[in-house]
């Protein structure tokens, strides 16, 4: 799921984007130094690639629904995580200028959910090593699909937490919690099955193109036991939080006002209180129950209509004369 | 798999957009992309409940896209399209926040104010960021990126796969085509979308290979050779400051309460 | 500058899969000629033509362009002598503009801006392009396109133009066209291509390939009558040359 512009508040906005761009910076470091320059228009072909086959959506069995490909852990198998995060975060870039999907402050979180999480932790920790060797088509599938699964399972948890920290919805920590992983098991699966349908087909075809990935050590039970761990401590994770819902609210909570807080009061604590004296109509923000502040909204809503009024009699003023002519 | 056509329809049409010459053009795509960003950061920094503060905002969409000379209706497409994402995520707003504020003589709960927020904030931010794409080139976004600090395999990344994104939307178009002809409406099956991917992406890998024979061809050796970016001129750097000193000021004033006091002064 | 231009010896390239796509090849290329290569799919044309610029080394033997024979060494000066146009314009026109694109070249030489700029405008003049200057290349015509490609190298001011297969998709006006454009050219010319009609047109002499080998090398018209070495290359003669369907005349 892509994060949005309009959920963000810019103290967690501006720190995705700090994270994601020296993940940026580090990759593009990395692919200048260790990949030969063929593969420059290599990644920005298959950037296109992802482009395209993102809207190729097949038939989920037994669902009536369809899915299609992401391509993050399917790059990262033909380009290494560098340049499979540099690749991705092209195509996110792409989508958030010209389709809006999800835009410009979310770019940040948008590439550390998507591109962060599946080309620099579920593919180095679980697919890799489950893949090093010659695998099996059972050992493969499992690298696969385990690494998609955790892959996507961490990304929506990226995306619950920006969402709770920015505090734009009043959805509680743990509903949203519950609604998203399970829906992105079901995602992860769908991308599990298509990443491996993909490459299966070139094992069968062109399996030197695949080559690449299956150097490196053949640790894949070390591998088994990191996706096990992963698994059992989210599992705990949804325990505690299904137990002890006040605790972790309240640990969310600190954390909030702890990291996230603390600048927003800097700068917005500031600025409300410039607006506070600046404003004819001060203390506008409604926290908790706004038992007298009747005056306040409604003197909001003439102002408001006002506000339009003027915003579109300037919008008609300045319509360029060609297009009257 | 309709949506493929309307793709890349729609980008053939922002495309075109951004090729135009009107004022909004012509600024240095640095100045448009700073001034976007810095009006979503102003946008993200009101509190949840705010609604009339963002209201005057409206103003950089619509003034940008007026000179700009953007068909309202491609705006207001996109607005559209993310709507119901909008719509989930607000929609419980109303429900789950449930502290009362009163209208005048009647009240309402202060999550339906949340929640025309969030719908105001998307409508704002993806207003804004369609405009900033119809107005420049991609060209123009992949140089303001690298002056403002993004790498260079970066940038060059997008442009290759802007450039590119067309070519393979027209082959995946036919190669769907050549499928349905045969399939009769039947969905895409998993087991099938393995080879029909797989000789999608062969396709593409043969490509990368001969666009790098190109560039080979004609002296390439790993490093690119762009232009020198345009001068940053004064006019770009007014409209720039010019919107940043507004922006600024409309998120520290409350216009419409400002006008709201007016009224009622004019009035008694 | 040696007198051959082109000079293959015993040029023979493997593919990685193990492909024996050129099996020795002997063929020499002097400073002004135009010279066709002709053979059926596959029969190692492109292979040939990515040696003339280094894309592929072969396997064994050598390819000497102006006498320098063509290594890693040498590439960079080869591929300023040798300008390739290739078979998809869409593989040769990978920036955002026509303007973009055929800078690309002069840029990678070190060329200051404004020389940039004389030597772009002059390559899109020579193909009578300059109004597409800041057109993206997804927004043109196939022959526009291939205009575009052809631009792309003449920026770089080779010596030796080799093409492979220029008037593939081209309607016939376009293909009119751009022979006539071909035909002006003062450069030396090796174009590859199904297009017998062109070479007639373009070309005095001809070289046949047949799965990976030389098969014949001489002056186009005489080639293209001997039926007997046509029908051992799967190649049929030009329509120009065929009896009238009609009445048979030639
Ligand atoms: N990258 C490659 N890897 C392996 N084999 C290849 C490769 N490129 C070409 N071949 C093989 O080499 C042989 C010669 O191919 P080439 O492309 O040179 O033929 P051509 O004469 O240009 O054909 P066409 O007229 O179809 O363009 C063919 O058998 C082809 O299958
Ligand atoms: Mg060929």
């Amino acid at each position: 799921m892509h994060m949005a512009d309009a959920l963000l508040s810019p103290a967690v906005g501006a720190t995705m984007w700090v994270l994601s761009g020296a993940t940026l910076g580090r990759s593009a470091t990395r692919v200048r130094k260790t990949l030969d320059e063929g593969r420059l228009p290599l990644m920005g072909v298959l950037g296109a690639f992802v482009f395209a086959v993102q809207m190729l959506n097949f038939a989920i069995p037994g669902t009536g629904s369809s899915g299609h490909l992401a391509g993050t852990l399917f790059l990262a198998l033909l380009l290494g995580p560098h340049g499979a995060f540099l690749t991705v975060s092209s195509v996110l870039v792409v989508q958030a200028l010209f389709f809006a999907d999800g835009g410009l402050l979310a770019l940040g979180c948008n590439l550390f959910n998507m591109g962060f999480f599946p080309a620099f932790v579920a593919y180095p920790l679980i697919v890799r090593p489950l893949l090093a060797g010659a695998p099996g088509q059972g050992r493969r599938a499992l690298g696969i699909i385990l690494g998609a699964v955790i892959g996507l399972q961490l990304g929506a948890f990226g995306v619950v937490l920006e969402t709770i920290l920015s505090g734009r919805t009043a959805l509680p920590f743990k509903a949203f919690l519950y609604a998203m992983q399970p829906i992105h098991l079901a995602i992860g699966l769908v991308e599990g099955l298509a990443t491996l349908a993909l490459v299966a087909f070139l094992a069968r075809t062109r399996p030197e193109l695949l080559e690449t990935q299956s150097r490196g050590r053949s640790a894949w039970k070390g591998a088994l036991v990191v996706a096990v761990m992963a698994l059992v401590a989210g599992g705990c994770f949804s325990w505690f939080a299904s137990t002890r819902p006040d605790g972790l609210e309240w640990a969310l909570a600190k954390v909030g006002q702890q990291e996230i807080e603390a600048p927003e009061q800097s700068l917005h604590g500031r600025i409300a209180h410039a607006q506070a004296r600046t404003a004819l109509m001060p203390d506008y923000a409604f926290k908790g129950g706004g038992e007298s502040r009747g005056a306040t909204s409604l003197a909001g809503v003439g102002g408001g209509v006002l506000t339009l009024l003027i915003v579109g009699g300037v919008g008609i003023a300045l319509r360029p004369r060609r297009k009257m002519a | 798999m309709a949506n493929f056509g309307d793709h890349l329809r729609e980008l053939g049409a922002l495309d075109r957009l951004a090729s135009m010459d009107t004022p909004i053009h012509r600024l240095d795509p640095r100045a448009k992309v700073l001034a976007t960003l810095l009006f979503i950061l102003m946008v993200a920094s009101f509190g949840r409940y705010e609604v009339s503060g963002l209201l005057p905002f409206a103003l950089f969409p619509v003034i940008l896209g007026t000179l700009g000379e953007v068909p309202w209706g491609l705006v207001g497409k996109r607005v559209l399209m993310v709507l119901p994402f909008a719509l989930v995520l607000g929609i419980l707003n109303p429900f789950l926040d449930r502290s009362q504020v009163a209208f005048g003589s009647w009240t309402l709960s202060a999550g339906w104010l949340s929640f025309a927020s969030i719908l105001l904030r998307f409508a704002l931010c993806v207003g804004a960021s369609v405009i900033l794409i119809a107005t420049t080139s991609m060209d123009g976004v992949c140089m303001a990126l690298e002056r403002l600090g993004l790498p260079r395999v970066f940038t060059l990344q997008i442009a290759l796969l802007y450039r590119y994104v067309f070519v393979l939307l027209e082959e995946t178009l036919r190669i769907t085509r050549a499928r349905e002809l045969r399939a009769n409406g039947r969905p895409l099956l998993l087991s099938e979308y393995g080879s029909l991917a797989g000789s999608l992406f062969l396709r593409t890998w043969e490509r990368a290979r001969r666009v790098h024979v190109a560039m080979l061809s004609r002296g390439f050796e790993g490093e690119f050779h762009g232009a020198s970016p345009p001068h940053f001129r004064s006019k770009d750097a007014a409209f720039l400051m010019g919107w940043g000193a507004v922006l600024v000021v409309l998120r520290l004033v409350n216009l419409p309460h400002l006008l709201e006091s007016l009224l009622k002064g004019v009035a008694s | 500058m040696s007198h051959h231009l082109l000079e293959g010896v015993q040029l023979c390239h493997r593919y990685a899969d193990g492909t024996e796509a050129l099996r020795g090849l002997d063929f020499c290329i002097r400073h002004g000629e135009s010279v066709a290569l002709v053979g059926a799919n596959g029969a190692g044309k492109s292979t040939l033509l990515q040696h003339l610029n280094g894309t592929l080394l072969p396997t064994s033997g050598a390819v000497k362009i102006g006498g320098i024979t063509v290594c890693k060494e040498t590439l960079r000066d080869i591929r300023r002598t040798v300008g390739m146009v290739f078979q998809d314009p869409d593989d040769q026109l990978f920036m955002s503009t026509v303007f973009e694109d055929v800078a690309f070249g002069p840029r990678n030489l070190g060329l200051p801006d404004a020389d940039v700029e004389t030597r772009v405008r002059q390559a899109l003049d020579r193909v009578e392009i300059g109004h597409l200057a800041h057109k993206p290349p997804f927004r043109l015509s196939g022959g526009e396109k291939r205009r575009a490609a052809i631009a792309t190298v003449l920026s770089m001011s080779p010596d030796v133009l080799v093409m492979d297969e220029p008037s593939a998709g081209l309607d016939p006006r376009s293909r009119r066209q751009l022979i006539g454009l071909l035909k002006d050219f003062q450069h030396t010319k090796l174009i590859a291509t199904h297009d017998l009609d062109l070479v007639l047109d373009l070309c005095d002499r001809t070289l046949v390939m047949h799965q990976g080998k030389l098969m014949a090398d001489g002056p186009t018209r005489e080639i293209f009558a001997d039926a007997a070495l046509l029908e051992a290359c799967h190649l049929e003669k030009p329509f120009s040359m065929q009896g009238c369907p009609v009445c048979g005349r030639t």
